[in-house]
């Protein structure tokens, strides 16, 4: 976005960038499960209604998970202030490994050989296009064009 | 319904990954502290394109609700990365980005993965 170089990771911002991902990992998976547990409980099918969603809330598997999911969706916007996104994206796809990992041991789902292997395609699809380099604008030549894909490039 | 319910997902989310990448860069560094948290907070309530960006997390965390309700948690979860497919999508014909083999390749493997779980 800037244009300027980022400086070379310090060891504590690249611990603290560890410590922020693991907690993002757990809020992420742990909410998931916890919702999907609760929401399974609630009796109303969700639709468009808002007051469905509220009512929702007042089952204490679905409330733990909205809290869990606010803390990772609040771990996720400082993660993405200390790494950039082409980090996050690779580094963040193992959740979705984790999240049907916890769907078979905690929810007692049935995952086909089919379902795992979708899931480590996603994983692996995940990995190849968030470490693609972002500088993909074609801006070679020269030319100062300002780059309209905001966040997305360096 | 389950596919509906996973375009709005899919949708909000790239709307609001874009936004708060770009908020957040401009925001500087975060820390996770409770004096962290709270600067993080206030930085929320005045960027208005983060703003923006966080209503459609609650977007698609609605429409995450309603598909755990129906799906297990082994197709929401996965089938909700069909974002980056989009993302590509967008990056090509609404950035004008080009898009490199190993990213367009790296989507349409996701694309693969999510027809496995879906079917």
């Amino acid at each position: 976005m800037s244009g300027t170089p980022r400086p070379a990771r310090s060891l504590p911002t690249v611990l603290k960038t560890y410590a922020v991902l693991f907690l993002f990992l757990a809020f992420k998976a742990g909410g998931n499960t916890a919702m999907a547990w609760g929401m399974k409980h609630v009796p109303e099918k969700m639709s468009m209604d808002p007051t469905l969603y509220l009512h929702a809330f007042l089952n204490p598997f679905v409330a733990l998970g909205v809290a869990a999911l606010i803390l990772s969706l609040l771990t996720r916007m400082a993660l993405l202030s200390l790494a950039d996104l082409s980090f996050v994206l690779p580094v963040t796809a193992i959740g979705y490994v984790i999240s049907v990992f916890l769907g078979k041991m905690l929810l007692h789902e049935t995952i086909t050989h089919q379902r795992w292997l979708g899931t480590l395609l996603i994983f692996s699809g995940a990995v190849l296009v968030g470490t693609t380099s972002r500088n993909t604008t074609p801006s070679g030549g020269g030319t100062p064009s300002p780059s309209p894909s905001g966040g997305e490039t360096e | 319904m389950k596919w509906v319910l996973v375009v709005v997902i899919v949708f909000a989310t790239v709307a609001s990954d874009l936004l708060q990448s770009h908020e957040m860069k401009r925001a500087g560094e975060q820390s996770v502290s409770v004096r962290g948290f709270r600067r993080l907070l206030r930085e929320i309530a005045q960027r208005r394109l983060l703003i923006l960006g966080v209503a459609g997390n609650a977007v698609s965390f609605f429409a995450f609700m309603a598909l755990v309700q129906r799906e297990p948690l082994s197709f929401a979860v996965p089938a909700s990365s069909a974002s980056f497919v989009l993302e590509t999508v967008l990056a090509k014909f609404v950035l004008h980005e080009r898009i490199s083999a190993r990213r367009a390749v790296g989507a349409l493997i996701v694309l693969a993965g999510v027809v496995l779980v879906g079917g």
